[in-house]
């Protein structure tokens, strides 16, 4: 008789990187089911899933508009996962930059754009730091989950938003639940005429390339990086582990409070209920995808944004749902971090 | 319900023939052991005699290479606990197996229940009656995280004894109880045995061995060393059997005693969670230029003391006093910037092994190598290449560590912390797990060390180890320093003895 076992093992090193290729792969097998269901041609699909965006300059820029603040929530996770520091919460964080940037928006009506443009961003990085201050304490001090805190807290300013847009902050003029438009010279200026293309592309680059050169060039980066994968070792050489870990946490905050701001003062340019729309767990998606690299989470970032431009063209040219575009996020994510685990792992039969 | 234990066969356990390798060592190599019924039945060896691999072969976590496993006279196959437990064999491990938020009548029958519907009441009752049918007491409706150590072992022999366990297989259960609680788990055991039950009782503490057992097998290096009666032995017969060799390696010829003082332990206490006394008064003085030994059957305080050492624990009072600085209770950093190299006693706690060997090699100096607040990659560079060719490492700077070796990461460890030429060097079981060239390399460099004049604490279970490198030799028993003897004073049996807690020349012993 013979039998399937798991054992321990991990696989050689040059398939890590390889895996989230391998993960698209068998996401787009997976979603087949679903493409079939809804009764659309599956290579159609998948034509104007990956290829079709491409084809218009339209598309082409509204791909790098939806990878805009990702590059910047993906930035965020991978950073603090890197420490070993599981920030769930970049919804949250973004959330709070964008309260900040509606804020001073409004706030330095009159000033020129030399001194709104640098107030909004260094507002907007200070808002994800203060809504990332609690949970990143409690766990240095208290040793309390963050995954569990940094979660809970996207819920609550669920509320924190609805009380102002619905209270102090309601637009006088249209009555509605939304905030006051920001001032002009607030605005982050457009990169491509009459696109909304903003300058928050640029700060995500810029960020992506901070943070790559913090996590692999820096002291910093190195105690990071044993803190997060060997706490224990990390403090045996003399790594201050919760300095370290706390830092990390409130910089991954403030990362994300900048996608805020972002989406704010580059698309919106008012603050309206949900406007994070799921950026930040997408961001969860864009990191592990991008195998927690710092350039990795910048072509994931691009990749989601071309699902999601995709999933507009195809249920435009098919009529099957947009949620579709979800659907593979979704399974994409899932059989991501599965390979990752099963990497880990051999089957070994034995008998 | 039937009388406590049947009691019809010579023997209710035997193990004939087994030989189980991992990789190149050999764990048990040819062991015969035979449990008769209703007896207490020691397994003694030193830490890696094979010990522990035997009792999980018969409790079916691992299989055997070769040999054959009898219950009841009648062969057996064990390929799984569950196989283990239908044969009546149970086992009460070190780390408990309990679920701390469920109470104990639930932890009690979890997974030995038949129905899907659990009744509480019901349950209770059943493991009250166990309770009393054994003769051993658990407060059925209490939950399991608010119990003592003591009362949550008596919960896993329960455990046991309520799947009909009729062979008890204990590792090293009093390692974790305070002296009161040892003294009621012995007289449990032996309520149990009077009803029938076999024990197997895994140790490596020659008083216990000798208050509880009736027969005992020593293992050594993973062979057999003999299985002996209570009554015809003693300690100091046993702790021969143990250790077991009647030459030793060459001793150093140069020994020196005098010299500053670089390290000085005064008085060291330690209380830990559980309030138990883990160090009583520990007082050490290690010289310049001297090899001091603390040597000891590990679990008696040597590992709270490295870590006091290191930086990792605080001590309850007591003060330590490196190169004239005050680094009591110090952070690691401090503590190696003051003077002092450090190998830890899990070397995969000294080393990160996500990242490289020139960053794990750099990672305690992280200061040395900033140019304008930028790692100075060149330097790390450098400096990995020329530790990687002085001490011998098998490895390129950009491997990551957990691909090296055992001896190859405990060199990145040592190359280190002795490439600051610290005035104190704590090596914490340095060689354990090495293979021989390894262990003489690392021998080596510690007396290399000794000789440029930095004093060396080594703490140590390995008394050939202890032999060969040390000027003097302090055991560790209980938490408290049981003697210091200059090292031509020193031989195994001595040590032995003083290891399993028998002082120093008069014989007395010490509770």
């Amino acid at each position: 008789m013979s039998k399937l076992r798991l054992e321990k093992a991990p696989a050689p090193a040059w398939v890590r990187p390889i895996i989230p290729l391998l993960a698209i792969l068998v996401t787009f097998i997976i979603t087949l089911v679903f493409i079939v269901w809804v009764k659309a041609n599956p290579l159609h699909t998948y034509y104007y899933f990956l290829i079709a965006p491409f084809t218009s300059t339209v598309t082409l820029i509204e791909l790098l508009v939806k990878a805009t603040p990702l590059f910047l929530t993906g930035a965020a996770v991978a950073f603090a996962f890197r420490a070993g520091y599981y920030n769930i919460g970049a919804e949250g964080q973004l959330t709070a930059g964008a309260i900040i940037g509606a804020w001073l928006g409004v706030a330095l009506e009159g000033s020129s754009a030399w001194v709104a443009l640098p107030a909004m961003i260094v507002g907007g990085f200070l808002g994800g730091v203060a809504w990332a201050l609690i949970p990143a304490l409690l766990r240095v001090k208290l040793k309390v989950d963050e995954v569990v805190t940094t979660l809970l807290m996207n819920s609550v300013i669920v509320f924190l938003v609805s009380y102002l847009l619905n209270g102090p902050w309601r637009d006088p003029i249209s009555m509605w639940p939304q905030s006051p438009d920001i001032a002009e010279s607030a605005k982050f200026i457009t990169l491509l005429p009459r696109s909304r293309l903003h300058f928050g592309f640029i700060l995500g680059i810029i960020t992506i390339l901070v943070i790559w050169f913090i996590i692999s060039r820096t002291a910093f980066g190195l105690k990071m990086r044993a803190a997060g994968s060997s706490a224990e070792a990390a403090r045996f050489a003399g790594v201050d582990v919760e300095k370290t870990i706390l830092f990390t946490a409130l910089a991954s905050g403030g990362i994300a409070g900048l996608a805020g701001v972002g989406e704010v003062a580059g698309i919106h340019f008012h603050l309206i209920q949900g406007l994070s729309s799921n950026l930040g767990y997408t961001g969860i998606i864009v990191a592990t995808l991008g195998s927690l690299n710092p350039f990795g989470v910048g072509i994931a970032a691009l990749f989601i944004g071309l699902i999601d431009t995709g999933s507009l063209t195809v249920s435009r040219a098919l009529g099957v749902p947009v949620y579709l575009g979800q659907v593979v996020q979704a399974a994409l994510l899932l059989v991501t971090l599965g390979m990752f685990l099963l990497a880990n792992y051999r089957l070994k039969r034995e008998g | 319900m039937p009388a406590a234990f049947e009691v019809n066969h010579m023997y209710a356990a035997q193990m004939k023939n087994i030989t189980k390798t991992f990789g190149n060592l050999v764990a048990n190599d040819d062991i015969n052991f035979e449990l008769k019924q209703g007896e207490i039945h020691a397994l003694l060896g030193e830490n890696g005699a094979g010990k522990t691999t035997l009792m999980r072969i018969l409790y079916g976590l691992y299989r055997a290479d070769a040999g054959a496993i009898y219950i009841n006279e009648k062969p057996v196959q064990i390929n799984s606990p569950r196989d283990a437990i239908d044969h009546g064999v149970g086992m009460v491990t070190q780390h408990f197996t309990l679920v701390p938020p469920l109470n104990v009548a639930e932890n009690v029958v979890l997974g030995a229940l038949k129905s899907i519907i659990i009744k509480p009441k019901e349950i209770e009752q059943k493991v009250a009656a166990a309770s009393a049918k054994f003769g051993i007491p658990v407060k059925p409706k209490a939950l399991v995280r608010h119990l003592s150590v003591g009362e949550r072992q008596r919960v896993e022999i329960l455990k046991a004894l309520f799947r009909d366990a009729r062979v008890l297989i204990m590792d090293e259960p009093t390692a974790v109880l305070v002296p009161q609680e040892v003294e009621a788990l012995f007289k449990s055991l032996r309520e149990l045995v009077a009803k029938g039950l076999s024990v197997i009782f895994i140790s490596h503490k020659l008083n216990e061995v000798m208050t509880i057992c009736d027969r005992i097998t020593v293992l050594r290096g993973g062979k057999m060393a003999g299985t002996v009666d209570r009554i015809a032995t003693s300690e100091k017969d046993l702790a021969k059997m143990m250790v077991g060799r009647e030459t030793f390696g060459v001793k150093r010829q140069d020994i020196k005693t005098s010299g500053n003082p670089v390290l000085t332990i005064d008085r060291l206490n330690l209380v830990d969670e559980q309030g138990i006394n883990r160090l009583k008064d520990i007082t050490l003085e290690l010289r310049r230029g001297e090899i001091l030994s603390l040597a000891g059957v590990s679990g008696n305080g040597q590992a709270e003391l490295v870590k006091i050492l290191t930086g990792l624990k605080k001590p309850t009072s007591g003060q330590v006093i490196l190169n004239a600085c005050d680094i009591t209770g110090a952070c690691p950093a401090a503590i190696t910037i003051a003077g002092m190299g450090r190998t830890p006693e899990d070397r995969h706690s000294g080393v990160v092994g996500e990242l490289t060997v020139e960053e794990n090699l750099a990672l305690e100096s992280l200061e040395d190598y900033l140019k304008r607040g930028v790692l100075d990659r060149k330097g790390i560079r450098e400096n990995a290449r020329r530790l990687i060719d002085e001490y011998n490492i098998k490895a390129f700077p950009g491997d990551k560590v957990r691909t090296l070796s055992g001896g190859n990461m405990q060199k990145v460890v040592m190359a280190r912390s002795l490439s600051r030429k610290p005035c104190c060097v704590l090596a914490a079981q340095p060689t354990r797990g090495l293979d021989v060239g390894a262990t003489e390399y690392v021998r080596g460099k510690l007396l290399e060390e000794s000789e440029r004049g930095a004093g060396v604490l080594l703490v140590s279970e390995d008394l050939e180890e202890v032999l060969e490198l040390s000027d003097r030799i302090a055991v560790i028993y209980e938490g408290r320093i049981m003697g210091i003897i200059p090292a031509e004073e020193a031989t195994e049996e001595k040590l032995g003895l003083m290891m399993a807690g028998v002082k120093d020349q008069d014989g007395e012993k010490v509770s």
